[in-house]
C-alpha cells in the first residue's frame, strides 16, 4: 500500500493505524482452497458446522490464489507437487501467510522417503505449524488464532 | 479346487505350459513371458475370466535369473473365481507383452510398472511415467534404489539439514 | 515406442502429445485446457488435460502422480506392524477398511485366527467408515453442483461417527484401530450405547438428503443422462463397487467372497441399471441404508470373548501376565525388537471399500519387514474410465463425473 511507505514513523499514528490495519486483516482473512490429503477433510470439518471457521471470518475458501490471503497447505506435498506449490504461492498477492497443517506439511510427517517433500519449508516461507496426523479441527482452529495473534503484532511496513 | 477353476488350469497347463501351486487356498500359475498375453485371450475369451483385478511386479535384487516377476490377478464375476498368474522375468531391462488388447485396463497398470520398475510393455499406446514428474530418473521399487530419506537431525548434520530448508523462520 | 516417453507434459509441445489428442487439437480446431492440480472441484490433486470444442468436451487426458507418497516403498523398510500406520492414509476416507485389508493379507500369510467378538466389531466399524465415506462423497458431489447445504448436513452426521472411532481407538481419522490377530483392545463400555443411538437417528437423516435431492429438478437434470457407463465397458476397464453396480453388474465382494463373518448378515446390494451419475447416486444412498441393517444385526449378535488371537507368536500378550510367565516376556521382547514374521509365500486379500475392490498383495521372504505389499486401489482403477464415459459433456458435467466415480487421490497415488 503506497500509504505506508508515505507515512514513514510519525509515532501515535501509525501505531493506530496499525492496530486498524491489523484488526482488519485478521478478521477478514480468506483461505485458499489447498487441502492435498486427509488433513483437507479435517480442514472441511473444520469449515463445516460442528466446528465453524466462519467465526473466524473464513466463510469462504477461495480457489483463485488471486483472491486469498491465507494458505493452509493441509496434507503431505510430493515432489511433483512442490513447483505447482510454489507457483499458487508466488500468484497470491501480499499480505499473505502461510499455515502447515499436519505433520507431512510441517516436517514430512510419516514419510519420510525419496517422494515427499520433508516439511514445505522447502518451499515456501511458513507462520504456523499446526502438528497432528491429521491435526483436530481444534487444533487447527487453535493454530489460526495462533496466526491471528502473529498478524496483529506484524508491523506496517512489513508488507510495505 | 473348484471344477471350473481346475478346467482352466488344466487347458493352460496343457496349451501353454504354466506351472501350477497352491498356497493358503490361492491358485497360481507360473507362466513364460512369450504366453502371456494368449494366455490372457484364453482366460477372457473361453473361461469367463472377465476382470483383471491388477497387475504388478515383485523385484528380487540382488538375484538377478529372475530379477523381476509380474504378477497378474484376473477375476471371474460369472463363476466366483479368482486366478493369480506369474511371469518371471530376467535382467535390468526386461519387456514384457502388453496385454492391453485383452484387458483394456491394463493400461495404466502397465504405465505404473514402467514408472516404478522399468518393466517396458511392448505393443503398449501411450508409454509414460504415471505417478513420478515426468523428468524423473530411476525406477524407485527397484531394490537398489535408496529410499531416500531424511537422516535424523544430529548436531554434525543439523546445518546441512537446515539449509534445506531456507524458508523456516525462527 | 520406440523414443523417449513424453517428457514434460507440463509445458509439452502439440508433437510430444499428438498421440493422446485427436487430429482436430492438431489443426487448432479445438482448444487444450489445462485443468490445474488445485481447483475447487478436483477432490484433491488431480490434473485434467481437457480437449475443448466450444464448451463440449472431446478428450480428457488425466495426469496423477500429486499425492504419490512412495507407500509401498516405504512399507518394505518397516516392520509388519509399523507398516500397518501407513496404511490408514492412503485411502484417507475409509481408513478402517485400508487397516482392515491389510490385516486380512496378513492373517491369511500367517494362518492366524481372529475371535469372533473382534469379527463382529471389525464389521460394525468397517460399516460405519461406508457410511462416513459415502456421507464425504455425497457432500463434496452435491457441493459440486451446487448444493452447499447437503455439505454441512453430511458433516454434521459424520462427527458422530467419528465421535464413535475416537472412543475406540483415540483418533478421529487414522486409528490403527485394526490389528493381526484382532484389534488393538475391547471397545469401551459407552461404544454400544453410541452406536445404536447413531443407528436410531441415522435413517431420518438419510430421509432428509432424499428430501434435498433425489425429486430435486435441478439435480435430476443435471445427473440424469450423463456420464452413462454400459456394463462391458465396466468390466473392460475392471470398474468395480458403485460405479459396477449401478451399471447393471451386481457383484459384491461381501456376497461373492465373504470375509470376517459377512455372511450370516442379511443385506441386499443394490443395483442399478441405467449406469448414469443418478444411477450412481442412488446405488451409494441404498447402500448407507444397507449399513445401517448391517450394523443393526451385528450389535445385537455382538458375542462376548476375547478381541485378539490366542497366538503369542503375532500377538503380544497382556501386560498382566508380563509379571507372572517368562513365556510372555519373551514373547513380548521378540515382538518389540524383531517383530512377527510370517512364513514365505504371497497371498492377496480384498475386501469391498467404498470405492470397490480394495486388495492388497503380500509377498513375504520370511523376514520380519515384508517383501513386496502391493495395494490395488479401486480409484487407480476406476479413474480410467473418465476419458470414456466423459466424451461429449459439457465441462460443467465434467466436475460431476469426477465426483461420481468417487475418487479419492491418495488412493490413486498411494
Amino acid at each position: 500500500m503506497g500509504i505506508e511507505q508515505k507515512l514513514g514513523d510519525m509515532g501515535i499514528v501509525t501505531l493506530k493505524l496499525e492496530q486498524v490495519v491489523n484488526w482488519a486483516r485478521t478478521y477478514a482473512m480468506w483461505p485458499m482452497l489447498f487441502g492435498l490429503a486427509c488433513c483437507a477433510i479435517e480442514m472441511m470439518s473444520a469449515q463445516a458446522s460442528h466446528y465453524d471457521m466462519s467465526r473466524f471470518g473464513m466463510e469462504l475458501m477461495r480457489p483463485s490464489p488471486r483472491q486469498s490471503d491465507l494458505m493452509i497447505v493441509a496434507g503431505r506435498v510430493s515432489r511433483k507437487m512442490a513447483p505447482v506449490l510454489r507457483r499458487l504461492y508466488d500468484q497470491m498477492p501480499d499480505p499473505k501467510w502461510v499455515v502447515a497443517m499436519g505433520d507431512c506439511a510441517s516436517c514430512g510427517g510419516v514419510f519420510n522417503n525419496y517422494a515427499i517433500v520433508q516439511g514445505v519449508d522447502e518451499v515456501v516461507p511458513v507462520d504456523v505449524y499446526v502438528a497432528g496426523c491429521p491435526p483436530r479441527p481444534e487444533a487447527l482452529i487453535h493454530g489460526i488464532v495462533t496466526l491471528h495473534e502473529k498478524v496483529k503484532g506484524e508491523h506496517i511496513k512489513d508488507w510495505a | 479346487m473348484d471344477e471350473h477353476l481346475q478346467s482352466a488350469v488344466d487347458a493352460l497347463k496343457e496349451r501353454f505350459a504354466a506351472q501350477v501351486s497352491e498356497f493358503r487356498g490361492e491358485v497360481g500359475l507360473i507362466l513364460l513371458p512369450e504366453r502371456i498375453v494368449d494366455a490372457c485371450r484364453a482366460l477372457h475369451g473361453e473361461f469367463s475370466f472377465e476382470l483383471l483385478s491388477e497387475e504388478t511386479a515383485v523385484d528380487y535384487w540382488p538375484q538377478e535369473t529372475p530379477r523381476f516377476h509380474v504378477v497378474y490377478r484376473v477375476r471371474s464375476l460369472r463363476y466366483n473365481l479368482i486366478l493369480g498368474l506369474q511371469v518371471p522375468l530376467n535382467g535390468n531391462a526386461p519387456t514384457i507383452p502388453s496385454i492391453v488388447d485383452v484387458y483394456k485396463n491394463a493400461n495404466w497398470f502397465e504405465r505404473e510398472l514402467w514408472d516404478m520398475f522399468g518393466i517396458r510393455a511392448e505393443g503398449h499406446p501411450d508409454l509414460r511415467r504415471i505417478l513420478m514428474p515426468y523428468d524423473w530418473e530411476g525406477h524407485p521399487l527397484r531394490k537398489d534404489y535408496p529410499l531416500g530419506y531424511e537422516e535424523v537431525a544430529f548436531s554434525f548434520n543439523q546445518k546441512e539439514i537446515d539449509d534445506r530448508k531456507p524458508f523456516a523462520k525462527e | 515406442m520406440d523414443q523417449q516417453p513424453a517428457a514434460t507434459l507440463s509445458e509439452a509441445s502439440l508433437d510430444e502429445i499428438k498421440h493422446l489428442v485427436s487430429n482436430r487439437a492438431i489443426e487448432g480446431d479445438t482448444v487444450l485446457l489445462n485443468m490445474g492440480p488445485q481447483h475447487p472441484s478436483t477432490h484433491g490433486v488431480l490434473r485434467l488435460l481437457l480437449e475443448l470444442d466450444g464448451e463440449t468436451v472431446i478428450n480428457v487426458i488425466p495426469d496423477v502422480g500429486f499425492l504419490h507418497t512412495g507407500i509401498e516403498k516405504n512399507m518394505e523398510a518397516k516392520t509388519y506392524i509399523k507398516a500397518a500406520v501407513m496404511t490408514d492414509r492412503i485411502d484417507y476416507l475409509n481408513t478402517v477398511g485400508n487397516n482392515f485389508v491389510y490385516c486380512l493379507a496378513v492373517e491369511k500369510l500367517a494362518d492366524l485366527d481372529v475371535p469372533p467378538r473382534a469379527q463382529a466389531i471389525r464389521v460394525i466399524l468397517t460399516e460405519l467408515q461406508r457410511i462416513a465415506s459415502h456421507l464425504v462423497w455425497l457432500g463434496t458431489h452435491a457441493l459440486d453442483l451446487g448444493a452447499m447445504s447437503v455439505f454441512l448436513y453430511c458433516f454434521r452426521e459424520r462427527e458422530f461417527i467419528l465421535d464413535i472411532l475416537e472412543m475406540c481407538s483415540g483418533q478421529r481419522m487414522m486409528g490403527t484401530y485394526i490389528r493381526p490377530g484382532g484389534l488393538w483392545r475391547d471397545v469401551p463400555v459407552e461404544f454400544e450405547a453410541a452406536v445404536r443411538n447413531f443407528l436410531k437417528i441415522f435413517p431420518a437423516r438419510i430421509d432428509e438428503y432424499d428430501a434435498l435431492l433425489t425429486k430435486n429438478a435441478i439435480f435430476l437434470v443435471r445427473t440424469q443422462k450423463i456420464g452413462v457407463l454400459s456394463p462391458e465397458d465396466a468390466l473392460d476397464w475392471g470398474v468395480t463397487g458403485p460405479p459396477l453396480r449401478a451399471s447393471g453388474v451386481a457383484h459384491d465382494l461381501r456376497k461373492a467372497q465373504p470375509y470376517s463373518g459377512y455372511e450370516q448378515y442379511d443385506f441386499i446390494v443394490p443395483t442399478r441399471t441405467e449406469g448414469d451419475t443418478y444411477a450412481r447416486y442412488l446405488v451409494r444412498m441404498e447402500e448407507m441404508r444397507q449399513s445401517v441393517h448391517i450394523i443393526q444385526q451385528a450389535i445385537d449378535k455382538l458375542p462376548f470373548g476375547p478381541v485378539r488371537s490366542n497366538n503369542r507368536k503375532y500377538v503380544p500378550p497382556p501386560r498382566a501376565e508380563l509379571a507372572s510367565s517368562m513365556e510372555a516376556v519373551i514373547h513380548h521382547f521378540k515382538l518389540w525388537t524383531e517383530g512377527f514374521t510370517p512364513p514365505k509365500g504371497s497371498v492377496y486379500a480384498a475386501v469391498e471399500s467404498p470405492r470397490g475392490e480394495l486388495g492388497v498383495y503380500l509377498e513375504s521372504d520370511g523376514s520380519p519387514k515384508p517383501y513386496r505389499v502391493h495395494w490395488r486401489t479401486p480409484s487407480f482403477v476406476n479413474m480410467q474410465i473418465l476419458p470414456v464415459i466423459s466424451k461429449g459433456v459439457l465441462v460443467a458435467d465434467l466436475v460431476a463425473l469426477i465426483g461420481t466415480i468417487d475418487i479419492v487421490l491418495g488412493d490413486v497415488d498411494r
